[in-house]
């Protein structure tokens, strides 16, 4: 049957030969396959069904429904939790102090255990911070804005919990104090440091609007968990500030008020002991456990997310597309409706790609409708079981939405490429699940270091496409799978998985070319 | 009878695909053991079952043996050659009886050799990951009941989704929804069972699922943890054979090819 091939091509493209036209001729094939279309809505159904069957389940978050995950200016869950030593200041100010020691220790027992200072050991945590914060209230989750020396992270200028702004490095040590200043005018905070008191650096600066006329400015100790493989061990730092100047007064800080923010009894934050101050001599110590950061609960309050009712209903519904797109093929070779088919487009390569993008379209649509409505039911339900959801702002929520159609989406297209190189029903559905749904199933199962490598190299990089969290690098976290996080950008995800999509197309057409039908 | 069988198993035979299928059965399961085995390292505090991790192949090995067992029947269906078939054995239980007959006489040889392989894989690298008599895992030996048991029972396994597969394919008729509900019914409830965090419904789904039911006989230690005992196991997949081939085989006697 070498005839098609042997075909002179058309030097005028005919006008059935259009790409519109061909589309229309896919999407009859495709629409006109009652099974086809009736296995494609049962998906589905089915992965909405499992989508929901997921989240309808009890409770498993570690924290009960008394602790409570605050949520900072931007929606976000947050870690707030921290020793504070504050007075009111009304207007424009400054506030300046220096730091003259800051250590800290680390609990030997987990988060889990009620940590004690009897059972730690010494040793500098990284984002251990001490500095002079403002804020226009002390409850749990308000705007802030902080100059901080951090453990080994040298001067910060921090604010409202996602943001963060470097300065110059160093350790905070006897000989070598640092001096911060932080600075009101109008909405706008701006932090300073200096190392001899004199010579000031600007480290940062941003505007807090409608902050209120009075605000409460201090000092501040906290100091975050650290994670050690999986294990999270609270930690408590200790600094302590002398030559404190309000207005560049000397201040008099006995009659400021102490307070440890973040009942240790309510807050989810692990702490390895609660707060304190005192003074010595001229200066004044404090002892500080907590965060003052993004929350990256996962592992702390459970590890729910905006998509991770997903995940399930997805594999359902992309083994439904395979079983679909593999026969959209293979069942045109079977009949040698291929011959027909090519002679009357001989474009082979784009009657290809008209195949993969209407039933990709399809799958698209199809998905959209159903995550559309399991990513908020999916969270709701989680909620009314008692678990904690990390909040995920409607941007999030509706890229998580997209991405997850487009995976099945392109996934349909990758599959209708490989089934039109192998022609063989078996092989194409082998091969559509070898390729997309082993990598994904591998990875959850086996986790670690093979997860993060199927997530960047195979088709299963689409998946990054649901992150519902975000990386902060200023909190020092296990950023892994069973944590909640994707090795990829849901970018670089999306770029995988289309690049996947193109080679195979592209392979597929060279082959289609050369073959005979 | 005689003739049915020997007609099936010269259709089975002379398939290019078939010998290729097979091959990859047995190197497919032999060397996920062997990696498994070769990347596994010992754990503090939990307890690995030597046995059952030198069989982990069985996992990729089934799928092959189900690819088989689909293709026996559906590409007759794809080709016409079902018509033939039906026209020259008009006995149409005889021929499915035939069918599974030569399915489960292949997967026997098969099954043989990728478990001893698997074992073997076993018995030479695990030592390496500290699963030694030094840390009280005694060498995997056919010697040993639980064992035997697990290498035998792993065999039948195979033979049993051999004809589960058999009996879907009889019912759909088409090789890509075989190929789909096979692997939906051996692979998505363990994942199932992995989201859902009630314990009974967790529990009753391992139950009842063919593959984590039917591969508790895989296991030759802490058996009081299994969802079901290893026999039982055994003996849910095998309903879910027969449920499968009277199926297939009601609707093949009633339905036109």
């Amino acid at each position: 049957m070498s005839l098609t091939t042997a075909a002179p091509r058309a030097t005028r493209r005919p006008a059935s030969n259009r790409l519109r036209s061909v589309l229309w001729a896919e999407w009859v094939k495709l629409r006109t396959v009652r099974g086809w279309i009736i296995a494609l809505i049962l998906g589905a159904a089915a992965m909405f069904a499992f989508c929901s069957l997921v989240a309808n389940g009890p409770s498993t978050g570690t924290i009960g429904l008394r602790t409570v995950v605050p949520t900072g200016p931007g929606g976000a869950g947050v870690a707030d939790t921290y020793e504070f030593v504050h007075r009111s200041l009304t207007g424009d100010g400054t506030i300046t102090v220096r730091i003259t020691a800051l250590t800290s220790v680390t609990s030997t027992a987990q988060a889990n255990v009620q940590g004690s200072l009897a059972s730690s050991h010494p040793g500098l945590v990284a984002w251990a911070k001490a500095g002079l914060l403002l804020t226009p209230s002390t409850r749990q989750g308000s705007d802030y804005a902080a100059v901080m020396a951090t453990g080994s992270h040298g001067i910060r200028f921090q604010y409202d919990y996602t943001h963060d702004a470097g300065g110059p490095g160093g350790t905070v040590t006897k000989a070598t104090p640092r001096w911060v200043r932080l600075a009101r005018s109008g909405d706008t905070i701006t932090g300073y440091t200096s190392a001899d008191g004199h010579r000031w650096t600007k480290v940062g600066s941003t505007r807090l609007s409608g902050l209120s006329a009075t605000v409460q400015v201090g000092m501040f100790v906290t100091s975050p968990v650290a994670f050690r493989n999986s294990a999270a061990s609270p930690t408590l730092a200790t600094g302590t500030f002398d030559q404190i100047t309000v207005n560049g007064s000397p201040a008099d800080t006995s009659s400021w008020r102490g307070q440890d923010i973040g009942d240790a009894k309510t807050s989810f934050y692990p702490t390895l002991a609660a707060g304190s101050y005192h003074h010595s001599g001229s200066a004044l110590v404090l002892s500080g456990s907590g965060d003052i950061a993004p929350a990256v609960v996962a592992g702390l309050a459970g590890t729910h997310t905006a998509s991770s009712s997903l995940s399930f209903g997805l594999i359902v519904g992309l083994l439904v597309v395979i079983v679909v797109a593999s026969m959209f093929v293979t069942s045109e070779y079977r009949r040698g409706l291929i011959r027909t088919t090519f002679s009357a487009i001989p474009a082979r390569g784009r009657d290809l790609a008209a195949k993969g993008l209407v039933l990709g379209a399809l799958a698209f649509v199809l998905s959209a409708v159903v995550t559309a409505v399991a990513v908020p039911l999916g969270q709701h339900l989680l909620r009314s079981h008692g678990n904690y959801v990390f909040p995920a702002s409607t941007f999030t929520q509706a890229r998580i939405v997209f991405g997850a159609s487009a995976l099945v989406g392109i996934s349909a297209i990758i599959v209708t490429a490989l089934a039109a190189i192998v022609r063989r029903p078996a092989a194409a559905i082998t091969a559509g699940v070898g390729v997309i749904l082993l990598p994904f199933i591998v990875a959850s199962a086996a986790g670690g270091g093979i997860a993060d490598w199927l997530l960047r190299l195979t088709p299963a990089a689409g998946l990054s496409m649901l992150q519902a969290l975000t990386h902060y690098q200023q909190v020092s976290y296990a950023y892994t799978l069973t944590n909640g996080y994707y090795p990829l950008s849901p970018l670089a995800g999306f770029a995988v998985l289309c690049g996947y999509a193109l080679v195979a197309l592209t392979a597929a057409t060279v082959l289609l070319d050369r073959r005979d039908a | 009878m005689t003739a049915t069988v020997r007609a099936e198993w010269t259709k089975l035979r002379t398939l290019p695909s078939t010998a290729w299928l097979l091959i990859a059965a047995v190197a497919g399961t032999i060397a996920v053991s062997a990696i498994v085995a070769a990347a596994w390292h010992i754990n503090r505090g939990s307890t690995a079952d030597p046995t059952k991790l030198s069989l982990t192949g069985t996992y990729l090995g089934q799928a092959v043996i189900a690819v088989l067992a689909v293709l026996t029947i559906s590409e007759e269906y794809g080709t016409g050659m079902i018509r033939t078939t039906l026209t020259a054995m008009p006995r149409r239980i005889n021929l499915l009886a035939a069918k599974a007959a030569t399915l489960a006489g292949i997967s026997v040889p098969v099954g043989l050799v990728a478990v001893a392989g698997c074992l073997i894989a076993g018995r030479l690298l695990l030592p390496h990951a500290g699963l030694n008599p030094a840390h009280g895992y005694p060498l995997i030996a056919l010697d040993h009941p639980a064992t035997l048991r697990a290498a035998a029972g792993t065999v039948i396994y195979l033979i049993l989704i051999a004809l589960l597969s058999l009996g879907i394919a009889t019912i759909t008729r088409e090789t890509a929804v075989s190929i789909g509900a096979v692997f939906g019914l051996l692979y998505l409830p363990p994942i199932a069972a992995q989201l859902i965090h009630d314990p009974t419904w967790r529990r009753h789904i391992q139950q009842l699922a063919p593959m984590t039911a039917g591969l508790a006989i895989q296991a030759t230690r802490n058996l009081h943890t299994l969802p079901i005992a290893p026999w039982a196991g055994l003996g849910v997949l095998a309903a879910w054979a027969a449920a499968a081939l009277l199926a297939g085989g009601l609707l093949l006697r009633l339905r036109d090819a």
